[in-house]
């Protein structure tokens, strides 16, 4: 990853050095190695501060709804997944492709620090990955971790290593496919019995406290003017006055982005109280499959969304539980 | 000693029905006019087009005490707007298996196409309706407690 980040540095100084862009848009150190925090570099002297490393987990495309109207062009990093965000967005018109260069990154893969300190190895101060291991160093030593148990949520169940929109590319390294899992856990929580079904979204909800992180985070979330924010919506508290709140607030935001979201599982990896909300968004990716055709949202920056679109012979609402008709 | 009674009041559901201007609210008017009955506890709401309904709607009904709801509009092909029910359709489908996938009771929700001349069939469609959620009792999983309190 070391390789990576020199080569991804010496691009960002080539590009803002010879002035082909105002700004490059991509992570700078945080407090600690494992909490680099995205940035907008504006000179060569600000890339002093620039990081990719393992824990870069962060989709940068929503940046770009504000960066892509400054002037100048912005340049940014986008691993394959952020890409498909950015096609969405570009195809919903929310971003300047023209004022864009996106630069292809590789990824393999980011890690959940949280994993790591479930693991017991905390104060950590540096990772380097190797295939199917990670070796983390921390304060206290050295410890080899097996990558798979540390992956962020999103990353265990990554959907493609094909970057969907580029301008240029940074691949090193081979980036193997991983195994497409991401409906497994749709699919159990379908099997269970409306009761438990209940119970289990009940117990995830009532944890929520409305900090709106998920929806602030959200590519495909990019309303001037939220429904949330509205104060006359009566949903519109800090707190969740009753349990009804909670189920409205996260059955309407996963509503708003169905069809749209590319599943890019940013929602989940901001979650302070760890809400599985990825589960919400693929039930919507899951049922549009079935009932409408395999769909990837961002896959292309053209063409129509499946709720904006329909045949004459789509399945009567009545009739359809689990994306097919009974 | 005393005998205690628990007699329950019988339960009568709250409906909130929302209907097309152009289909199926006619389909009620002309249910009335026939002198064909519906219960009087659906609450009809119109609106200019069943793909004017947006999800929130149905879930501020069940906020406010709604015990069913159910969404009727032009079938499908004869929107007055050509579409609309079409994607009314897709969006529903959505959310009645979101819905069922939250543990929420699917048969609480509902879509019927009634046109401007079944008056008949609005009323038979309300009556069975009105029946399905009266069976399956009060809505708790989707209700304030603010709303239902004191009552």
């Amino acid at each position: 990853m070391k390789d990576v980040e020199m080569k991804m540095l010496e691009r960002a100084k080539a590009l803002l050095g010879s002035g082909e862009v105002a700004r490059v848009i991509g992570w700078k150190k945080g407090e600690f190695y494992f909490d680099p925090v995205p940035a907008s570099f504006e000179s060569v002297e600000e890339l002093s501060d620039f990081v990719y490393n393992g824990f870069c987990g962060a989709n940068l495309s929503k940046y770009l709804i504000q960066m892509s109207k400054k002037e100048g062009k912005t340049a940014i990093f986008l691993k394959p997944c952020d890409s498909y965000s950015f096609n969405q967005l570009v195809k919903e018109h929310r971003i300047v492709r023209e004022n864009i260069h996106v630069i292809a990154i590789e990824c393999q893969g980011k890690l959940d620090i949280e994993k790591i300190k479930a693991q017991g190895v905390s104060a950590v101060t540096e990772v380097e990955e190797d295939g199917d291991t990670v070796k983390v160093s921390s304060l206290y030593g050295e410890t080899t971790l097996n990558k798979e148990d540390i992956l962020l949520v999103k990353c265990a169940t990554c959907k493609s290593k094909t970057h969907q929109a580029k301008d240029e590319e940074i691949v090193l390294h081979e980036m193997p496919e991983s195994k497409n899992n991401r409906f497994d856990e749709v699919e159990k929580l379908e099997a269970m019995t409306e009761t438990e079904r209940f119970a289990f979204w009940k117990l995830q909800l009532q944890k929520c406290i409305r900090c709106n992180a998920c929806r602030n985070v959200c590519p495909a979330c990019s309303c001037i003017k939220c429904v949330f924010d509205n104060p006359a919506s009566g949903i519109a508290a800090k707190a969740n006055d009753s349990e009804f709140e909670e189920k409205l607030f996260h059955i309407i935001r996963a509503f708003h982005v169905a069809g749209r979201c590319t599943d890019c599982g940013e929602c989940s990896r901001v979650c302070p109280q760890n809400i599985p909300l990825h589960l919400l968004n693929r039930k919507f990716i899951k049922d549009i499959d079935g009932l409408y055709g395999e769909y990837q949202a961002g896959e292309t920056a053209e063409g129509k969304t499946p709720l904006t679109s329909y045949t004459e012979g789509d399945k009567e609402p009545n009739d359809v539980v689990d994306g097919e008709a009974k | 000693m005393q005998e205690v009674t628990t007699e329950k009041k019988e339960f009568v559901p709250n409906i909130v029905a929302f209907c097309c201007n152009w289909c199926s609210y006619a389909g009620a008017d002309l249910a009335g006019s026939s002198r064909l009955s519906y219960p009087a506890n659906v609450k009809i709401i119109r609106v200019p087009c069943s793909c004017r309904v947006n999800p929130s709607f149905i879930l501020k009904a069940y906020q406010q005490g709604a015990d069913g709801v159910i969404l009727c509009g032009c079938h499908p092909g004869d929107c007055h707007y050509v579409t609309g029910n079409y994607y009314a359709r897709r969006r529903m489908s959505l959310l009645f298996s979101f819905l069922n996938y939250m543990g929420i009771e699917k048969e609480r929700t509902r879509v019927e196409w009634v046109s401007a001349a079944e008056g008949q069939r609005f009323s038979a469609v309300m009556n069975d309706f009105v029946k399905t959620v009266t069976a399956l009792g009060e809505n708790r999983k989707l209700t304030d407690l603010r709303v239902k309190e004191g009552e």
